[in-house]
């Protein structure tokens, strides 16, 4: 018999408003900037994390979303991750500094799976992870990657999900996967969820 | 407290994006690396730009960045003593 794994928990960050499970959970005008809106977040939290201002924008809204997702999470929790644009809003930032001088702490950013490591240095996890770049949310590859990493019990509970930041936006959407829930885990699902408003 | 100081405090807060800390908050003797202001290894990479970019000075030699990024205090003197 085919092992089922279960969705628990979802957090969708899109037009300056921070969805858990559905449900409104913060949101600021829609006019306000990126930058702005995920200051306001950081607050709004109580992060209390400063190293939090240093990163650029892929990696604050990972660790926003992370921080609303869960609570707390066991150490062996796997990251499966999916974007269209990789790093691309620090390689432009990176790339126009180039003639002038380049600022290490931009460069730091200019890898999608830094905000990652990131993420796992906010809530202490020493885990798998995986960012895969695709045109479009491709659920079937984060879903047999996570399951994967579940069957193989190398990892206990998995975040996964849609982590897009581009020139012009950007779209949170993340989950939190476990062996026992009533949200069966699935590609169909997952795709459903991405798009439902 | 010296411009060059002041000024050292509000670009550091500034490049290095410490939203957390005002220029009241940095003492000329706090330890830059450590507890007091917490900076890291990127933040030094930062510091070694802001002072070829801001004040022409080319810091080649890692065993003397040590010494002048200790503090506010060691940096503007280091600074002043190159002008």
């Amino acid at each position: 018999m085919r092992k089922e794994f279960y969705i628990t928990a979802s957090v969708k960050i899109k037009n300056n408003e921070i969805f858990k499970n559905d449900r409104s959970i913060f949101k600021v005008n829609r006019g306000l900037s990126i930058q702005d809106f995920l200051k306001e977040a950081y607050q709004f939290l109580d992060l209390s994390y400063a190293k939090f201002h240093k990163m650029d924008v892929l990696c604050k809204l990972g660790i926003i979303a992370t921080t609303v997702l869960k609570e707390d999470y066991s150490s062996d929790t796997a990251l499966v991750f999916q974007n269209k644009s990789s790093s691309e809003v620090s390689d432009f930032q990176h790339q126009e500094k180039l003639n002038d001088f380049p600022s290490p702490a931009n460069f730091v950013y200019t890898l999608p799976n830094i905000v990652m490591g990131e993420i796992s240095i906010k809530h202490q996890l020493q885990s798998e992870n995986a960012f895969f770049i695709a045109e479009e949310f491709q659920p079937q590859i984060i879903v047999s990657h996570t399951e994967s990493l579940l069957k193989n019990n190398k990892a206990s509970t998995t975040i996964c999900g849609w982590l897009e930041a581009n020139l012009n936006d950007y779209y949170v959407f993340l989950n939190y996967i476990e062996p026992q829930g009533e949200v069966v885990f699935s590609a169909p699902t997952l795709l459903e969820n991405y798009i439902h408003e | 407290m010296s411009n060059l100081r002041v000024e050292l405090k509000e670009k550091i807060i500034e490049q290095l994006n410490l939203e957390d800390l005002s220029v009241e908050d940095i003492q000329n003797d706090d330890l830059l690396f450590g507890d007091e202001i917490g900076l890291d290894s990127i933040d030094a990479l930062e510091l070694i730009v802001l002072l070829e970019k801001d004040y022409g000075i080319k810091l080649t030699d890692p065993a003397e960045g040590k010494e002048v990024f200790k503090s506010i205090e060691t940096l503007a003197q280091f600074i002043e003593s190159k002008q």
